[in-house]
């Protein structure tokens, strides 16, 4: 069981409200995804329901338990720490036997259980050493197995890969993925990389300001945005945005495309620009095209061998069913053509 | 680029850097070659450096005259009680200091240091009041409480500065790990901070050792450490330096062997956090 609910949830440090208050429902066995541009709460959210910050008004309920006044240790949540937080002067054993010496376990159990984890997170061979031995996926397999240990209702994970390089970056956050398979325990997961929001979660959160922007799937985010700025957020390379006459054509002020949804031409099309830098990733090429005279850059993914050059002359042709229709506060409209 | 530097300079830098290491210790070395002359050597003019004749006879004066085993064990309680009761109370206060700071932590901090600016003889009448009143004076227990209160700003201090040091997600962890407080600060905060509060500990045992004024205006003759040892041989009746000598030499002889054996952890703890 790990259903956790926000009532009203609100946190002031001093005299600034970083988080106004908000309500927000995160299902058993959920995979759900906190994302937003840095300094959003996101992290703040996070730590009011670990319960290392105490929330100035609202209440937090766990498991249908109002935990709005418990100690962090009492949620029955486990945290994974961006910079992993492991104890330096123990050994991985011990450190993912902590918590199980602090709940007081016997010594068998927590053999038991310290063992099945080390198993799961393949970390057998390196139980004796210490953290300072270790590589930062290793470390990160030592937080996460101190987190299972506990057999938490939930997980909280604060940016736990952002610390990895990227190749590693894609294993964790595939090995994350599966844990969550195989555990079926709700997880919370803050990142302000909207690939990994895309790629693990059953529902993403997009903050901004300490407001809640959007709750949805990530099929849903990305297909209809509810305005501007989650729009702008997820998918990448970021959605285009045209203001002025071309988007009064639709009646809107202002448009978006993505660049997937753009559709690049040598010969004819409906907007005429020039090709600016492209960047080649073999599968796929974009291109930033400029002097459109729609918006000061666009850009448009065309497939791998697209071979227009530096200064050429391109034509783009926008989807028709994928025009984004953005009102002046920045609300979204949909996607329906012009009467 | 890194920077050049010759053989003549790295010369001239040991050179002087054992020129000045020298001139520090030349008192406690000549002490220490005093207390194996006699008396007469002792005044000889021009100073006898190493030809003269070495005897034992004041070390076995001085033994005679006074129990040092008495001072000595005065002395190691003492500073050994001090320090510890000391760090027993700093430790939650730094923690508190470091981890839930208040507006008021840095002007705490400050003002806890501005009391070891004020002399202490301006707070000898009242303590030296204080201590006949509560029937401490010459008792170990009043020296040891009293060198604790004047070491305090410094150990809490010093263990401030290690305790920043430690990165407080580790501690938010243990905390959601299940840990109360003193779990916490037991196996968690602790463990972290040893070599930080080893050196602590070391340099007030020092301080607690050598400091005098207390130890000298608060004692007689039941709890009197090393420093009041050594004071007793500065008599009206005039100097003895070669005795002087002997018992100084015996007075620092465990501090100074203490220091040597421990002078890694005190430069490191020292110097902790100042280069990162």
């Amino acid at each position: 069981m790990g259903r956790i609910v926000l009532n009203q949830v609100a946190k002031s440090f001093g005299d600034t409200q970083v988080i106004p208050p908000l309500d927000l429902a995160i299902e058993d066995g959920e995979f759900t995804v906190f994302v937003g541009p840095s300094g959003c709460g996101k992290s703040t959210l996070l730590r009011l329901i670990a319960g290392l910050e105490d929330i100035t008004s609202g209440h937090i309920d766990i498991d249908g338990v109002d935990a709005t006044n418990l100690k962090p240790a009492d949620r029955k949540l486990a945290m994974v720490f961006q910079s992993y937080a492991l104890y330096p002067h123990m050994t991985v054993r011990k450190n993912i036997a902590f918590p199980l010496k602090m709940a007081g376990l016997s010594a068998e159990e927590t053999n038991r259980r310290v063992q099945a984890a080390a198993d799961v997170l393949s970390l057998t061979d390196y139980l004796d050493r210490r953290p300072g031995q270790l590589s930062g996926g290793q470390r990160q397999r030592v937080a996460i197995g101190r987190a299972i240990v506990r057999e938490p209702s939930a997980f909280l994970f604060d940016e736990p890969l952002s610390n990895l390089d990227a190749a590693l970056r894609v294993g964790m956050r595939l090995e994350i993925s599966e844990l969550h398979k195989r555990l079926a325990t709700t997880m919370i997961y803050v990142t302000h990389d909207q690939v990994e929001a895309m790629t693990m979660a059953d529902k993403i959160v997009v903050l901004q300001k300490g407001l809640i922007e959007q709750v949805g799937s990530p099929l849903e985010l990305y297909r209809s945005p509810r305005n501007r700025f989650v729009a702008g957020f997820i998918g990448s390379p970021k959605m285009n945005f045209i203001e002025g006459a071309e988007a009064a054509k639709h009646n809107a002020h202002c448009i978006g495309v993505r660049p997937e949804h753009l559709e690049a031409s040598a010969t004819e099309g409906q907007w005429k620009g020039v090709v600016g830098v492209s960047e080649h990733l073999g599968s796929d090429t974009f291109l930033h095209v400029h002097e459109t005279g729609l918006a000061p850059s666009l850009t448009v993914r065309a497939s791998g061998e697209f071979d227009l050059a530096y200064g050429d002359t391109i034509y783009l042709n926008p989807r028709a069913d994928s025009i984004h229709r953005f009102d002046a506060e920045g609300v979204s409209l949909g996607t329906e053509q012009p009467a | 680029m890194a920077r050049a530097v010759t053989t003549q300079r790295k010369a001239f830098n040991t050179l002087l850097a054992w020129g000045i290491g020298l001139g520090i210790f030349f008192p406690i070395l000549w002490t220490i070659l005093t207390s194996f002359k006699t008396e007469g050597q002792a005044i000889a003019d021009p100073p006898l450096f190493l030809m003269f004749d070495w005897t034992l006879e004041n070390y076995a004066v001085v033994q005679e005259r006074s129990d040092y085993m008495k001072f000595l064990t005065n002395s190691v309680v003492i500073a050994g009680g001090s320090t510890l009761l000391g760090i027993l109370i700093a430790i939650p206060a730094a923690w508190s200091m470091a981890f839930v700071p208040s507006k008021r932590t840095k002007d705490i901090l400050l003002w806890m240091l501005s009391t070891k600016m004020l002399p202490a003889v301006g707070v000898l009448y009242p303590i030296y009041l204080l201590f006949i009143e509560l029937g401490i004076l010459d008792t170990r227990t009043g020296l040891v409480v009293v060198l604790m209160l004047i070491n305090l700003p410094i150990i809490v201090w010093m263990l401030y500065t290690y305790f920043r040091e430690i990165p407080s997600e580790i501690l938010e962890a243990a905390r959601m790990d299940g840990a109360s407080l003193k779990s916490e600060i037991l196996y968690v905060l602790t463990p972290m901070a040893i070599p930080g509060i080893a050196s602590t500990i070391l340099l007030n045992f020092i301080l607690a050792w050598n400091e005098a004024f207390w130890t000298l205006n608060l004692t007689a003759a039941k709890a009197a450490p090393l420093t009041a040892f050594i004071a007793s041989y500065s008599s009206p009746e005039g100097l003895f330096y070669a005795k002087l000598s002997a018992a100084s030499t015996m007075a620092i002889a465990p501090i100074l062997i203490l220091g040597w054996f421990s002078q890694k952890q005190l430069v490191r703890g020292l110097t902790f956090g100042a280069v990162k």
